[in-house]
């Protein structure tokens, strides 16, 4: 099953199962989505509940929050997260705060979703990876799938989810295949929220990442064991809640902790994860944690120049 | 004479007079020139000096348009007319959109003029609360001068757009309000001891003490948390109503910015939105001359705010905000069409704010005395709707001053009990920044409490635990 299959299947069986579910933004009825990750869904739930919008990402995605506000369970999309940077005010300050202003008065169950982090060969306005920056926020989560099975599970319970939800897909996984299990294709499967996943076992060293870099983790994985060295990769699934034990437990086991993100390094994922470590198995390392990132510039557009700018 | 509407029907009657004036006049001399067919058009020379006759000489084929593909064009959203000569729209009217009011600067009615009718009981019970909120005011004011309170905004001036918007509503109608609307939650019942409550954040307010003085909020009052980031209230009202929308609700949500909100992005996403989406959502604006120190001068170049309403396709109202029958009157035609014909509304309302934007800000530094006078003296809400409900025989000097030595003993008694009582628990802290609390807050909560417990002479004592 393809990633945009996961998800169109995941919103189409939430939309089926809560009428309270519906999805907005620019081009996701008529069009099916930039990426058609709406695809047959205008024809199915009617222009009610998908709701093309006009381009003003500050006013649908108020508008989103308005409706969560007054009960609805909107899933916003933006054709890349660069574009959630004109309604970040309303992620951050009307949606990840209501709750605890209006002091468990006002919940906000949203789902913000869409492309995240570089593509190919579509420059600095398309290319950023927001994951640091909204999983500093308390009062939001931040999801990142990487395969099919987690694209499902995760969009399932962020759509089920009362609290507001980021959920940062990746534009070249989205026609990436996944064997999928029986299991993870029952209407009724969801993923834990703050749970990362064990994706390969491993005992000298962990490396943690998230999105389309646990692919490339993966691969790193089998190039080491050809090495005779054995990595354990964690798919973080989560980035807010992070989930702190599975990664110190990792640690403590391989003494070695490398941490990949395509984002910017300061402040980062991968810093996050290291001040984690530091603090909790700071005894238990045998060596400086290694930080793979991208590297501390706007995207590039020329294709070798954009390579060189992300983890490779 | 007056129009009173007492009945449906008359209202309706009201309802249908707001459309007349608002309704899109086009002269009719204006409309057949541009439809002119070419052979005519040619022989008028100045077009200008002809075009009453020649109007009335073509009134009988003015249908041609329609038929002749050179003059109109079929164009997303209807049929455009072409025209031959350079003609830009003005930047402005030549008028200034005209402002509704049923009262005089002195409370006396308007001869002709239309209202909906309110009954002793509302018109005593908005006289009443308008008076509540100005003491309210005048005490919370006072305490946070004498340093009871981190901060507060008065609502002077601006009563008559608070009391009789919250009357002409129905309590199912949600309310978004910026922060100098506290009049509809007094309207609904919010207790002179629950705004004290919220405004010393003590155990008491709903809010846990986690929003500074005036940022009220209340489910049950269908008022939403103030929020302090200017404008955004404006879409979220618009996605509320969409909710309302889909749920086919007899009601509608009513949102409230002032003229500096106008400027802000979101302004212009909420209208535009609100009349792609036909959402119930009214949007009255506060134009009360100052946006802190900024005044509408540099803040706008067009007409105030009505005239923005009919570029995103909304229908406009201007009405004098200090005229509580006028307001109460259009608020209550406005949430008619707005339900009826699930459609946003705006209306503008001129009014002043008489107090300072809030205690961080001294107006006195930017404007003058003698303008701050003038508005609070010679166009008092309050004073204009007395004269109105005294000429009703509906109020007396005895209730005046029974009503405030009452009030004001009440608000007194309030801000005591309020400022003595406990401050929130540690635990509101940590709760409700997620529906469930995740583990690393957990461990923040458990240090905390740790290290309270373990060097208790360095944190404050009046933190319960």
């Amino acid at each position: 099953m393809t990633v945009r299959d996961a998800l169109n299947s995941a919103i189409d069986e939430e939309m089926s199962a809560d009428p309270k579910v519906f999805v907005m933004g620019e081009e996701v009825g008529q069009y099916q989505g930039a990426y058609k990750i709406t695809k047959g869904l205008l024809e199915k739930y009617g222009p009610e509940r998908v709701y093309d919008t006009p381009i003003t990402e500050a006013g649908f995605t108020g508008i989103g929050v308005g409706a969560a506000y007054a009960g609805l369970k909107p899933v916003v999309e933006f054709m890349t997260f660069n574009f959630s940077m004109q309604a970040i005010d309303h992620i951050i300050n009307s949606a990840a705060k209501s709750n605890y202003m209006s002091a468990g008065q006002i919940n906000v169950p949203i789902v913000f979703r869409g492309p995240n982090g570089a593509a190919a060969g579509v420059g600095a306005q398309h290319s950023q990876c927001y994951a640091a920056w909204y999983a500093s926020v308390p009062g939001l989560k931040v999801l990142a799938p990487y395969s099919a099975e987690d694209a499902r599970g995760l969009l399932k319970a962020a759509i089920r989810d009362p609290d507001p939800v980021v959920f940062l897909e990746n534009e070249l996984l989205y026609g990436e295949s996944f064997p999928i299990s029986e299991e993870a294709l029952d209407s009724s499967f969801c993923l834990p929220i703050g749970k990362a996943k064990i994706e390969r076992e491993g005992k000298d060293v962990t490396i943690t990442t998230f999105s389309k870099m646990v692919g490339f983790a993966l691969k790193a994985a089998e190039k080491l064991a050809e090495e005779g060295i054995s990595a354990e990769v964690i798919n973080l699934r989560s980035i807010r809640p992070l989930d702190r034990a599975t990664i110190n437990a990792s640690v403590r086991k391989t003494s070695r902790l490398v941490t990949v993100e395509e984002g910017f390094p300061q402040h980062g994922v991968c810093a996050e994860i290291c001040a984690s470590v530091v603090e909790e198995s700071f005894s238990y390392l045998d060596a400086p944690v290694e930080r793979i990132a991208g590297a501390d510039v706007p995207m590039p557009y020329a294709a070798n120049l954009e390579r060189l700018a992300l983890p490779q | 004479m007056a129009h009173f509407l007492k009945s449906s029907s008359s209202k309706s009657a009201l309802l249908n007079i707001l459309k007349h004036n608002l309704a899109l006049v086009t002269p009719a001399r204006r409309h057949l020139r541009q439809s002119l067919p070419p052979s005519i058009r040619a022989s008028q020379n100045p077009i200008s000096r002809l075009c009453n006759t020649m109007a009335e000489k073509l009134s009988s084929i003015g249908f041609h348009e329609d038929a002749n593909n050179q003059e109109v064009m079929d164009f997303p959203g209807g049929k455009v007319a072409f025209t031959h000569e350079i003609h830009f729209i003005s930047e402005s009217s030549q008028e200034r959109v005209p402002c509704y009011r049923v009262l005089d600067d002195n409370g006396q009615q308007i001869t002709n003029s239309h209202f909906v009718q309110v009954s002793e009981e509302v018109a005593v019970k908005m006289y009443s609360d308008m008076v509540t909120l100005q003491i309210m005011d005048n005490i919370f004011y006072e305490a946070q001068r004498q340093g009871r309170l981190s901060f507060y905004a008065t609502t002077i001036g601006e009563e008559a757009i608070n009391i009789a918007s919250a009357a002409a509503l129905t309590p199912e109608d949600v309310i978004f309000p910026q922060y100098r609307e506290p009049g509809l939650l007094l309207w609904r019942g919010f207790t002179l001891q629950e705004f004290a409550n919220q405004c010393f954040g003590n155990k008491s307010d709903y809010g846990k003490g986690r929003q500074m003085p005036v940022h009220y909020g209340s489910n049950k009052l269908n008022y939403f948390t103030v929020s302090a980031t200017i404008a955004t209230q404006l879409p979220n009202a618009v996605g509320a109503a969409y909710s309302l929308k889909m749920d086919k609700k007899d009601a509608c949500v009513v949102t409230f910015f002032g003229d500096g909100g106008s400027s802000e992005g979101d302004f212009h996403g909420a209208l535009n939105l609100a009349a792609v989406m036909e959402a119930p959502v009214l949007f009255i604006c506060r134009n009360n001359g100052w946006a802190i120190s900024t005044p509408t001068s540099d803040q706008f170049r067009s007409d105030g705010v009505v005239v923005k309403g009919r570029a995103y396709g909304i229908r406009s109202i201007r009405v004098d905000g200090n005229d509580a029958l006028a307001m109460y009157s259009a608020v209550h035609a406005a949430r008619e069409m707005a339900i009826t014909e699930q459609r946003p509304i705006l209306i503008e309302a001129l009014t002043y704010r008489v107090g300072h934007h809030s205690t961080s800000d001294d107006s006195t530094r930017y404007r003058s005395a003698d303008e701050i006078e003038w508005w609070s003296k010679a166009r008092n809400p309050l004073s204009r709707f007395r004269t109105w409900i005294e000429s009703n025989g509906w109020w007396s000097d005895e209730a005046e001053s029974d009503l405030r030595s009452r009030i004001k003993k009440e608000m007194l008694e309030a801000l005591r009990v309020a400022e003595k009582s406990k401050k929130p628990n540690l635990k509101n802290m940590f709760s409700d920044v997620y529906d469930v609390p995740p583990p690393n807050l957990k461990e923040q909560e458990l240090v905390v409490r740790q290290t309270i417990k373990s060097h208790p002479q360095d944190y404050p004592s009046d933190v319960p635990f």
